[in-house]
Parts: C-alpha cells; structure tokens; sequence
C-alpha cells in the first residue's frame, strides 16, 4: 500500500518536472515574439513623450505619428525609390550568389586557381567600399552597372568564403567511398560536396543579403544625385538638403524594415532547405 | 536480383579472389606502416585482422580497397574484369545526413548512373535483409547507432561485391547491440556467401566471426601469426559460452600479447 503510494508519487513528481518544463518551453516561444515587441512599443512610447513634452520642433526630431504620416503621405516618392533599392540589392545578391558560389566551386575544383586568385578577393572584401565606389563611377558609365558593382564587391565575400569551406568540409569517409566507387569529378561535387556546402552557403547567404543591402545604400550615397532611377538613400540625402528631416526618417525606416524582411526571408529559405536534416534546424526532445 | 546466395566452399577449397603478396607501406617521413605483408582472400572467406592500434590493419585495408597504392609488392585480384569490384564499411556509419535511408543505400549505384526507379527492389530487398524495410523514408539523425551501421552494412551489401571491407564497423556500438549486430552479420554473410575482409581490435570479436584470423604487429606493421577458427557456421550465441570458442579466444589472446610484447 505504501509501496504505492510511493510509486504513485513518484511518477506525479515526474508529471510535474516535465510539465513544468512544457511550461517553461511555452513562455519561452511567447517570449521570444512578445518581449522585442514589448520592448519595441516601449521605446516608441518613450520617443514619442519626448518629444511632446520637450515641444521638440519636427526639424530636430519628429515623433514616431509624423514619421508614419509622412511614409503614408509621402509614399509616391518613397516607395519608388524603395523599388529601386529593392532591385539593386537583389540583383546584387543574385550576382553575389552566383559569383562567390561559382568562385567557390572553381577554388575547390582547382587548388592552383584557388591560390592565384584567393588574396585578391580578400583585397577586395578588405577595402572599403566608400573608397573604391568614386572610382567605379568614374570608369562605369551605366550608373547600374556602377551601383551593382559596388553592391556585388560588399556582398560576395562571405558567400565565397563560406561556400569555399562548405565545399571542402566533406566527410572524408564518405570521399573514400566516392573513391572506391569510382564517382566521377561531376558526382562528388553534385551528390556530395554541394550538399555537404549546403548550410554553410546558406549561413553566408543571410549574411550577403543584409551586405547587399548595404552596398546598394552606400553605393547610392557615393553616386550621389542626379539621374533618373533614384533610391532610397538618394531620397534620404535629397531630403536632408532640405531639412525635411521627417522624410530622412521615413526613408529610414524603410530600409530597416526592408533589411529585416530580406534577413526573415533568407532565414525562412534556410530552415525550408535544412529543416529535415541538419543539426541547426532540428528540434531536440530533450 | 542482386542479393543471391552464392555458394561458400570449405576452407582450402576455395577460389582465390586478391593475393597480396610481399607488400610494404611507408609514408613519408620514413614511418613504416606495413612489412612485407601477405594474404590471400578466397571467396566466401571472414577474415579478420586483428591487431593492436598503429599494427598497419587499416592501411592494409585502405591499401585492398585501392585507396593508397604500395610502396613495393603487388596486390592482384584473380579476375582483372572484377578488380576494384568491392565495398567498404567504415567505422562510422558515414550516411550522407541530408539523404534518406533508401536515397543512401541506392548511392553505389546512382554513381553508376542508375536512376532509383531501376534499382529500387534491390534497395528495399537489402533494407529488408538488415530489418529496416519499414526505415526506407527515414532520415539518418532519426536512427540509433546501430540502425545506422545496419544501413551502412545495407549499402555495402547492396552492389553484392566481390569483396567487402569491414574496418572495425562495431567498434563504437554499446555491447548489446555489438552482439547482435555480430550475429546478424553472420546470418546475412551465410544467406548471401561474401567475402568480408574485417578489421578489428577485439580478440572475441575476431574469433566469433570470422574463419581466417590474421595477428598482426605494430611498429613496423607487419603478419605475426595466422589460424584458422575451425567452429562451424552457423555459429549462434551458443558458441559464444562454449568451451571451444573460450580456448581460441586464448590462442588468440597469446597471438596478441605476443605482438604487443614484441612492439613494446
């Protein structure tokens, strides 16, 4: 009888722990979303009674309602020039993509190759894009071109040095078996190092997308005025010309939002493609 | 089908399959990893070598395999046609994580440019003949250690070879499971008659399963005594307590001090 009542206990204190910890799993998936937000609201609150109460003219800092009404009614300006931000940065991913992925393939394929060219590229991701871009414009005539470019030289390194390591990062047990069962060039790199590359490409390819975004801002301000087609960050630097610093806030806050949503959508991309395998997508039960 | 029961002949009477003759293995910087090896595999042979860490078995395996070519000596396979026709289990399950279980088990012929649907009752019938037909869709990091060796045995087992290589496949699986995996690997050799090639450290290991014993030295890698393990197959867990298998378990035993007390 006392045996098990004991028994009983036993497995209720079990029921607990663990219901205790389905407790805690469930706050910490609510706080995860819940607590940046918090935090989010909070400080546009505080942003937002400072400047009521200081009286803060909007020429110094406007409130967060004047930058949103602004965003609103200055949308036929801002969200073109968003498009045009938009394009360059992708069209500077894909080219980062298919640059620092197809680099990386040729290094690995070829060490000699790898040797001769590998420096240049950390010459390249080293310098400061600011300081090459004036050149660029000088000898690109095509201002795209000029803006992609720039774009590119930020945003291909880490795919290249990520991929570079992915690629050679192969069990080398499994090169044996590829080996022995006489697997051509072709296949090892089809069948086993491009999926062995596979998260490591895309852990650099988050990285590249935020880079990509920056490059086309940065190369945007280095080309400066003029021209049709103009981005966001040539927006932000026409309406500083004209102390309209609610715009500047505005065309702010879009670029913010658009490098969060193209970090949300690499993330969401790398957890579809590695989700069913690899150790950084997998749920632990314990 | 490619999984067929191929008759295995006693011992002495079998066909040769690879003789390797005389051969030496030294790296650069002079270490010598092998001397003067010989062996010779039969068909329908368990050999094992079996020898203390640095004794050369896996270099003498890598060497079989074709993965690193001698210094001097020669390695021949009987039939020039067949060379090379082999498959390797290492000690690591080594699955590609990102594939299935059936996507892994139908590489050695994929490299052979075999599309699935060509191959697929092959794949499964081996899946069935290591218990793990109904973990075709399964991926990897859902199977336990020993499931995973079972699929890595399934994918040597797969291409039916002329000759597999084991090198030390057990070594890191918790005894239980050893155990069994040991006894299935001898009710799969004796439905499909392989010739396995095993390396191993474990005296009782080498003695339970294998035909042929090849004792090896470290320091230079090199044969120090060779015997047969006359017990008949199939051999169950039965002859694991007899009075027999503890008495060449001893030979053995003395084979292997003795090489360790050599190189030491």
């Amino acid at each position: 009888m006392s045996l098990d009542t004991a028994n009983t206990t036993g497995f209720a204190a079990v029921d607990q722990e663990e219901l205790k910890r389905a407790r805690a799993a469930r706050r910490e998936r609510l706080g995860r979303w819940l607590l940046p937000l918090l935090v989010m609201a909070l400080a546009v609150l505080v942003w937002n009674r400072v400047v009521v109460w200081n009286d803060i003219p909007k020429y110094i800092l406007p409130g967060p309602v004047l930058v949103v009404s602004t965003l609103i009614h200055d949308a036929g300006i801002l969200f073109p020039a968003l498009l045009v931000t938009l394009e360059i940065t992708l069209m500077a991913l894909a080219v980062a993509v298919i640059g620092g992925a197809g680099l990386a393939i040729l290094f690995t394929q070829n060490r000699w190759i790898e040797m001769s060219f590998y420096p240049f590229a950390v010459i390249l991701q080293v310098t400061p894009v600011v300081s090459i871009a004036p050149l660029i414009f000088i000898y690109v005539d095509n201002r795209l071109v000029g803006l992609l470019l720039c774009a590119w030289l930020v945003a291909f390194f880490p795919v290249l040095s990520n991929t570079t390591l992915g690629l050679r990062s192969a069990d080398h047990n499994l090169r044996d078996m590829f080996q022995i069962y006489g697997a051509t060039r072709w296949q090892r790199l089809r069948y086993l190092q491009i999926p062995s590359a596979l998260p490591y490409f895309l852990g650099g390819l988050r990285i590249a997308g935020g880079l990509s975004l920056i490059g086309a801002v940065v190369a945007e301000y280095v080309a400066g005025t003029g021209g049709i087609g103009s981005g966001l960050a040539f927006r932000i630097l026409e309406a500083g010309y004209r102390l309209n610093i609610p715009r500047m806030y505005a065309g702010l806050l879009l670029i913010a939002l658009t490098g969060v949503t193209i970090f949300g959508v690499l993330s969401f991309l790398s957890h579809l493609l590695l989700h069913k395998w690899h150790e950084s997508a997998v749920k632990r039960e314990t | 089908m490619a999984v067929q029961r191929r008759a295995i002949q006693p011992l002495g009477q079998r066909p040769r399959v690879l003789q390797m003759a005389d051969v030496d293995k030294s790296f650069n910087g002079g270490v010598v990893a092998l001397r003067q090896m010989s062996l010779d595999v039969h068909e329908g042979d368990f050999i094992s070598l079996l020898g203390p860490s640095g004794c050369g078995k896996s270099t003498a395996l890598r060497l079989l395999a074709g993965l690193s070519s001698p210094t001097s000596g020669r390695i021949a396979w009987e039939d020039p046609h067949g060379a090379g026709d082999l498959s390797v289990v290492f000690q690591e399950p080594t699955l590609m994580p990102w594939a299935t279980v059936a996507q892994n088990v139908w590489l050695p012929f994929r490299l052979k440019g075999m599309r699935y649907d060509q191959v697929k009752d092959e794949v499964l019938e081996v899946l069935r003949l290591v218990g793990l037909e109904k973990f075709a869709g399964a991926y990897p990091r859902e199977l336990s250690g020993g499931m995973k060796m079972r699929v890595s045995i399934a994918r040597a087992l797969v291409t039916n070879p002329r000759l597999i290589l084991m090198d030390e496949p057990f070594a890191a699986l918790d005894e239980i499971t050893r155990h069994k995996l040991n006894q299935d690997l001898l009710e799969l050799k004796a439905k499909i008659g392989c010739t396995i090639v095993f390396v191993t450290h474990s005296v009782f290991e080498s003695v339970f399963l294998s035909d042929r014993v090849v004792v090896m030295a470290a320091r230079p890698g090199r044969v120090i005594r060779e015997f047969t393990i006359d017990a008949p197959y199939p051999r169950s867990e039965a002859y694991r307590t007899s009075a027999d298998y503890a008495a060449q378990c001893r030979a053995a035993s003395d084979a292997l001090y003795q090489a360790m007390g050599e190189a030491a």
